[in-house]
């Protein structure tokens, strides 16, 4: 007899009472969970196979169907949870690595919440932004400059490139093929409309979606997958990879059943095959070699096109940062440990890397005790929840934010974590045609352009609040925000005062 | 008690100025008649003033305005200063006792030269040596300060009214050809005289009123630089501002406007083709040292002053002219009580930087 040693996580709840059996989930849950009893004449569902993405709850028309945490419980222990029993069992089933997706979900502490945002009362008037101007531009690049003038006195205005960006927040790098073709045209639509940028992740950017290079960001990482000429012609800019928050320290692994031969295409690979890319960049084993390949995306763009390195947050993180701040890079894009994934080990996921609070924080003090903050502009991302989490760092030192999980649950995500299996119910992290077909790229971009536009709105009000009508005044602002429940080391490595001291 | 600069005090305020483009030299006097009336926007915790031309029998050493605490301090820092300056003449700067200001610390002046070796050891042009003896004594020598070290001209300032403070001075007896001052109403008590205003590196003074919202993303910025904002106050951070982006950097003073209170992007989208050029160049150049919030100053330097709004003008500031005489304050009255016909009296818009210089700058070295 086959023993099953887990058991569900969710049950699959039906209101009998409500339920018409249209058999509407049947057809909305790729997983398999539902189907009808022709015997009893009723709809049943295999728990099992549930992964709690709520598309069936989402669409059913009569409202029957709820989800819940299973009430199912083993013998409670402090120090064995269920998933950690749970993991133990499916590796002595598989002799295999933990996969999951999207960001670590664990409960370790997080500091965006811990971070108080001061207003203006008395001295200082806060401003109303309904009724003054409000600037929320923000330019990325270097800014080091030199003042030369010409013959008559005239400044020379010449500027190393530079990204101008209405709003102080981008989508982050999420490639085609572990999101869908329509995931990257909603993506690219907004952008447009939004007058900021979208980043192709490292598969490579679909040929239809060339028309968007303005506000296309290009990802060469270490698989240099779909990196030709072209690909770098139609780029805003050029992100070079070495490391992603989710999985600092190893590659990418794209598995086969998502590579399509349109993905194949784009990538540059042979279909049916795994994408794998490796872990280092192999012709970059040392701070020298990552500027030589700096200069040669520069020089192979003709120095017209700023190029951005993202890594992951480690905790060596201030002296990676100083070292690229002087590799010729412009940008340097911090990912946090909680940052969202397609697929990663979740060991590596849930253990690897520190908070993007206070990589950032460090790395802002350190690029300014060594003068050379100005040489390059500081983009973080994982896990920007909201405006608020927005504005906070930016307070901290960042010039703008990547957000990736915030744009997909725009897009319908619902969290469940299962992108790595390619059966995406909302058809964003599939290759499944039916699913796909789910995501409508123009009502996704309008839901994202709404996303970002109110996020813009919410900034100027906090910024109004505090009197300040420009984020470049917001930027390292530091003394506009307080800590509250934090330690005092974690006070000294954000360089904020704890909530209740003046200023 | 904490001492200024071990926290950050926001002040409401009072500034007025005056120039005489010709050269002329006037008594303090004028400037103190003209504070006077702005009484109410004082609340007896500081005032200052500065003058320029005011020793031109000295025009080429530097006078050093410094406060001691105890006569002990004064004797580590003369030592200090004999290692880097040949002191041409010094003496305790003369006051009037008067009920109303009280505590003052010992307040001395020294003519300087820097002693040309030290100087070319250094490698640091003039004006750099000087400012970073300044800023060691400033930071290093405690229970000493530094706040007035420019040539030809010179800062007083202390705790009480700023009118009394100027006869505490007795400024009547001092001759310059423009003259800034200030009226302080801290929100929190200082009890030292470091705190007031103006405040002054080399010949380059700020007075202020306001309090700016982008204080400490400007601090950090200039820091990075070899500034250290001992004082926290924003009257510091925008000296700093200003001496680096015209002594460091090379910008003139309308472009330190474009700087500090740069128009909003959508206003520059309508100017001419060469303006756009410079003012989005100058944005982008220096965006951390954008400066937000309600402030207006008055910058005074060797030669000349300068007035400048916040981009909102959320502070009053008012200009005028007579003939070769020309005001900025922030009420009218102030401007009126000593001057009563006037040319021409205008309100700056927020950002328009109003520059008041002599006819013959070079005249005034
Ligand atoms: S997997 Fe999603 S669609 Fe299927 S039953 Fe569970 S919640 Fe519903
Ligand atoms: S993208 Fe899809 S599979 Fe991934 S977490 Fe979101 S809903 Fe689940």
């Amino acid at each position: 007899m086959k023993v099953r040693y887990i058991l569900p996580a969710f049950e699959v709840l039906r209101d009998e009472s409500k339920c018409v059996n249209c058999r509407l989930c049947e057809r909305e849950c790729a997983n398999g969970v539902h189907s009808f009893d022709s015997e009893r004449g009723r709809m049943i569902a295999n728990d099992a196979k549930c992964v709690d993405c709520h598309r069936c709850v989402c669409t059913c028309p009569t409202g029957a169907l709820k989800i819940a945490e299973t009430k199912d419980v083993y013998r409670s222990n402090a120090n064995w949870s269920r998933a950690a029993i749970d993991e133990i069992y499916r590796q002595a089933e598989s002799g295999g690595v933990l996969l999951s997706s999207m960001g670590n979900p664990d409960t370790y502490p997080e500091f965006w919440n811990r971070l108080l945002i001061n207003a203006s009362q008395v001295t200082n008037p806060p401003i109303d932004p309904l009724r003054e101007p409000m600037e929320t531009q923000v330019r990325l690049g270097s800014g080091r400059v030199k003042i030369e003038r010409d013959e008559n006195g005239r400044l020379k205005t010449a500027l190393p490139p530079q990204l101008e960006l209405q709003v102080p927040v981008m989508f982050s790098a999420m490639s085609y093929g572990s999101v869908s073709y329509n995931v990257h045209a909603a993506l690219a639509r907004a952008a447009k409309e939004l007058g900021i940028y979208y980043n192709t992740g490292e598969g490579g950017l679909h040929r239809d979606l060339y028309g968007y290079g303005d506000h296309t960001i290009v990802q060469v990482a270490s698989g240099r997958f779909g990196v030709f000429r072209e690909y770098l012609d139609a780029a805003a800019a050029i992100e070079i990879k070495m490391g992603q928050g989710a999985k600092p320290g190893i590659g990418g692994h794209l598995p086969a059943a998502k590579i399509t031969p349109a993905v194949a295409r784009t990538r540059m690979i042979p279909e049916g095959s795994d994408a794998i890319s490796p872990a280092p960049h192999h012709d970059i084993y040392s701070i020298e070699d990552l500027r030589q390949l700096v200069m040669s995306v520069k020089e192979a763009t003709g120095c017209r096109k700023p190029v951005i390195v993202k890594v992951a947050a480690v905790h060596n993180i201030e002296a990676i940062a100083s070292g690229i701040a002087r590799s010729g890079a412009d940008v340097i894009a911090i990912d946090g440990f909680r940052g969202g994934t397609g697929a990663a080990p979740t060991r590596i996921r849930d253990n690897v890397g520190i908070p993007v609070e206070l990589a950032l924080a460090r790395v802002d003090d350190r690029l300014r005790e060594e003068g050379v903050r100005d040489n390059v502009s500081i983009v973080v991302g994982g896990s920007i929840r909201s405006s608020a989490d927005m504005l906070k760092a930016i307070a901290l030192g960042a010039d703008a934010c990547y957000i990736g999980t915030a744009a997909l649950i725009s897009l319908g995500c619902h969290l469940c974590r299962s992108c790595h299996t390619g059966i995406c119910n909302w058809g964003i992290a599939t290759q499944i045609p039916d699913l796909v077909a789910r995501l409508d790229p123009d009502e996704g971009a309008r839901r994202l352009v709404n996303l970002v536009t109110a996020w813009k709105h919410e900034l100027e009000e906090m910024m109004g609040c505090m009197g300040i009508n420009s984020v470049e005044a917001l930027r390292g602002n530091r003394l506009m925000l307080r800590g509250i429940g934090m330690t005092e080391s974690e006070l000294r490595l954000l360089g904020v005062k704890p909530a209740g001291e003046s200023m | 008690m904490l001492k200024e600069g071990q926290y950050r005090n926001p002040s409401g305020c009072a500034v007025s100025a005056v120039i005489d483009r010709s050269g002329k030299p006037m008594s303090g006097r004028r400037m103190i008649d003209s504070i006077a009336v702005m009484h109410e926007r004082s609340n007896g915790l500081g005032g200052g003033f500065a003058g320029y031309g005011i020793y031109p029998d000295h025009k080429e050493l530097y006078a050093f305005h410094l406060f001691f605490d105890d006569r002990l301090t004064r004797k580590n820092t003369e030592e200090y200063i004999l290692r880097h300056f040949e002191i041409a003449y010094s003496s305790e700067i003369q006051t009037r006792k008067l009920p109303t200001v009280t505590d003052e610390p010992i307040i001395w002046r020294y003519f300087l030269a820097p002693l040309p070796r030290k100087l070319a050891d250094s490698h640091l042009d003039e004006r750099e040596y000087v400012a970073r003896c300044v800023n060691f004594i400033n930071a290093r020598i405690g229970g000493a300060y530094v706040f007035s070290s420019g040539k030809n001209m010179g800062v007083f300032k202390g705790v009480g009214y700023p009118e009394d403070i100027g006869e505490f001075y007795r400024l009547d007896e001092y001759e310059g050809y423009s003259w800034t001052c200030h009226g302080r109403y801290p929100t929190n008590t200082p009890g030292w005289w470091g705190g007031a205003h103006p405040f002054g590196l080399l010949d380059c003074t700020i007075v202020h009123n306001g309090e700016i919202s982008s204080y400490d993303a400007n601090r950090r910025y200039i820091e990075m630089f070899g500034y250290k904002c001992t004082l926290r106050t924003d009257t510091e951070v925008m000296a700093y501002i200003i001496d680096y982006l015209v002594r460091k950097m090379g910008l003139t003073l309308r472009e330190v406007a474009k700087v500090m209170a740069p128009s909003f992007w959508k206003t520059i989208a309508t100017k001419s083709e060469e303006e756009q050029r410079e003012e989005i160049f100058l944005r982008k150049a220096f965006p951390s040292l954008l400066v937000t919030g309600p402030f207006s100053v008055v910058v005074g330097y060797e030669g000349g002053i300068m007035a400048l709004n916040d981009r909102l003008k959320l502070r009053s500031t008012v200009c005028a002219e007579k003939g070769d005489l020309a005001f900025v304050a922030s009420e009218e009255s102030a401007i009126r009580r000593i001057e009563p016909q006037l040319d021409k009296v205008w309100a700056p818009a927020g950002g328009e930087p109003v520059v008041f210089e002599l006819h013959d700058k070079e005249a005034s070295k």
